[in-house]
């Protein structure tokens, strides 16, 4: 992926996505400006449904960055050459797409001018407080990793720079899950379950990831991924995807056995309305059960293109169940009289609805750009194109353990 | 070194410089005046301490009294705190004390009640509140520092009570004494300005049928505290064993 190696075509390609990205990246900007300079009132969110479509992207960039670590981590830490030549790709997605999902998350605050006060006030009694250690410490941890990899003099200290970035990414996750694990208040929510389930999600979500940005540089330089290896990487993601389906499937059997949570429930799985189709639709069948379908049946497995596929419909599925995870736990209301019937000015007792604004979405998407703009200049500046030496590994064993 | 001397022993001359002197001083004190009287002002109006942990501010809400489409206690609460802005969707404005109907399915009882900041003991806006805006007045009130909010809206996704708002919109006409401003959120305050003055919340003022008692919990003369040692009493949601400093009665 030398420079001098690029033809004409490849080089406008390369200046082409990064336009686009760059462009997608201001819009979202500038969205971010207008919400706050008009306030919060441009948006679909409210007083009821508090976090909105900013939280879907930026939960899932957040998740995914922490996910597609573990490409990077299989090498180092658990020592499969396969995946070692992996690890600069791997760490360059987790710091872009984790930039980019904080930066969406700050821009969305009702005052994104006191950056600085979030960062010199902490209490350490909030989930969020300890995340903003947690995220600059990431950021920290894999640039120290990188630069192991990437210098050669630094080699040596790549196995436990790579377990200490395994530990953190492992504590990152369990934060993030933690932001909704550790809410009393809502039925969705206040789950010990969540944390390990945002872990699980964020290994299948950001191998899904991995693998569709893989494919894409693999095409883009003429290159064909060793269908050993594809098969080797989408057989992993298979068993990701099914554990992610296996934490939701007890999380809701866990809720309605409880008598207390199965209006929730029957809300989620019947009556949700776009909730239900999502969840059905987006997460169970065109998120989990469809990309296992491609990833197992002999028809469609071998296949280069059934892979991205499936992956690229596992990231469908992550948005659909984030979506019904952030925004439907809020707008079914909360059970502040319990075996009550409620009503009020402020939609207590009742569905409440959202529709999300364009200037949200917008900057749901600027953060989409930022993590594909910083990683198109990097996988171009850096020599990040996982080169497999196949007669290696298959001297080795590596392709068969 | 005479001609010095002769000419600051000259009478005149002295007269001169002391009136000169004098009037600079008037001049300097007039203009200092009216700075020290505003310090005087300001002393005289700060607290002589800050809250104190002795206290414990709560209220009781009895909601049998409590009529149903009543919502004198809303309306004085948004004079005094001045929520005053229009706004398209409901459920964009401030809420800081809003009006509950309850139905029991099998019975078919109804109430009424006010629902408001429950100001817990261990209140979970506190603990989440990643900078500490959220935070706990010795005396139990809880509060947003609006200096150090950033508007994350965490402490709304953890308040089991709804109790608290975002500000969506910038706003204009405020009450100087209630500081509120576009991107941070807010709750019910048990009118702390009203409280440091002696005074009752506006709501506890406004009920026409004086269904709500402010007071010291701590105080075992206090109206409220008799009441409670002698009266059933609810916590809404105590299950989360948060030890709110309002309790109802009638639910």
């Amino acid at each position: 992926m030398h420079l001098e190696e690029n033809s004409l075509f490849e080089e406008n390609l390369f200046y082409l996505l990064a336009v686009i990205g760059s462009l997608i990246t201001a819009v979202g900007l500038g969205a971010a400006l207008y919400m706050e300079h008009s306030g919060h009132v441009v948006t679909g969110m409210n007083n009821q449904v508090v976090w909105g479509m900013p939280h879907v992207f930026a939960i899932f960039l957040v998740v995914a960055a922490s996910g597609v670590l573990n490409v990077a981590s299989i090498g180092s830490v658990f020592g499969k050459t396969l995946y070692k030549a992996r690890a600069p790709l791997s760490g360059l997605l987790a710091l872009a797409m984790l930039a980019a999902g904080l930066i969406i998350v700050m821009l969305d605050l009702g005052r994104a001018d006191r950056m600085i006060v979030a960062m010199t006030h902490l209490n350490i009694t909030s989930m969020f407080g300890w995340n903003t250690i947690l995220y600059p410490g990431f950021f920290a941890i894999v640039g120290i990793y990188m630069w192991t990899l990437m210098d050669r003099k630094m080699n040596p200290y790549s196995k436990p720079a790579g377990l200490a970035a395994f530990i953190w990414r492992i504590l990152l996750t369990t934060g993030t899950g933690s932001i909704f694990g550790f809410l009393v208040a809502r039925q969705a929510y206040q789950s010990a379950m969540l944390a390990p389930m945002f872990i699980i999600m964020s290994f299948a979500w950001g191998l899904a990831v991995f693998m569709i940005v893989q494919k894409a540089m693999f095409s883009w330089n003429d290159k064909q991924l060793h269908p050993q290896i594809r098969a080797r990487m989408k057989n992993l993601l298979g068993t990701f995807v099914a554990a992610v389906f296996y934490f939701v499937i007890v999380y809701h059997l866990t809720n309605l056995y409880f008598a207390k949570q199965t209006a929730f429930e029957h809300f989620i799985l019947l009556s949700g309305g776009a909730f239900t189709v999502l969840f059905w639709g987006g997460y169970v069948l065109l998120g989990t059960l469809l990309p296992l379908l491609l990833l197992y049946a002999p028809a469609f497995s071998n296949r280069s293109g059934s892979v991205f596929a499936a992956a690229s419909l596992v990231l469908v599925g992550a948005f659909s169940l984030l979506y019904v995870f952030i925004i439907g736990a809020q707008v079914f209301p909360l059970d502040i009289f319990p075996g009550m019937e409620v009503s009020s000015s402020f939609m207590d007792g009742k569905i409440d609805h959202y529709t999300p604004s364009l200037p949200e979405i917008l900057l749901g998407f600027g953060g989409i750009g930022i993590a594909f703009t910083a990683t198109a200049i990097g996988v171009r500046v850096l020599k990040f194109l996982p080169e497999d030496d196949i007669q290696k590994l298959e001297n080795s064993g590596h392709m068969l353990d | 070194m005479s001609a010095p001397q002769n000419r600051i022993n000259n009478p005149s001359r002295r007269n001169f410089i002391a009136a000169t002197a004098v009037g600079a001083a008037s001049l300097g004190a007039v203009a200092l005046a009216p700075g020290l009287h505003l310090i005087e002002v300001s002393q005289a109006s700060a607290p002589s301490a800050g809250a104190s942990s002795k206290v414990r501010w709560g209220m009781l809400i009895d909601t049998t009294k409590c009529a149903s489409g009543c919502d004198e206690c809303v309306q004085a609460c948004n004079t005094e705190n001045g929520i005053n802005e229009t706004v398209q969707d409901a459920r964009q404005g401030s809420q800081w004390i809003r009006k509950i109907d309850l139905k029991d399915p099998q019975s078919g009882r109804q109430h009424s009640l006010p629902m408001m900041c429950q100001h817990c003991e261990k209140p979970p806006c506190v603990d989440v509140c990643p900078t500490g805006a959220s935070m706990k007045r010795a005396d139990g009130i809880v509060l947003v520092d609006r200096h150090i909010c950033i508007g994350c809206r965490y402490c709304m996704m953890a308040c089991p009570y709804k109790a608290r708002s975002f500000v969506h919109q910038p706003l204009t006409e405020q009450n100087p004494q209630v500081p509120r401003g576009m991107g941070c959120v807010e709750s019910c305050t048990f009118c702390v300005q009203r409280v440091d003055r002696g005074l009752k919340p506006a709501c506890v003022e406004a009920c026409p049928e004086g269904a709500m008692t402010f007071g010291d919990l701590n105080d075992p003369n206090s109206d409220i505290a008799r009441r409670l040692a002698n009266e059933a009493s609810t916590q809404v949601r105590a299950d989360l064993k948060l030890g709110l400093g309002v309790r109802y009665q009638g639910i």
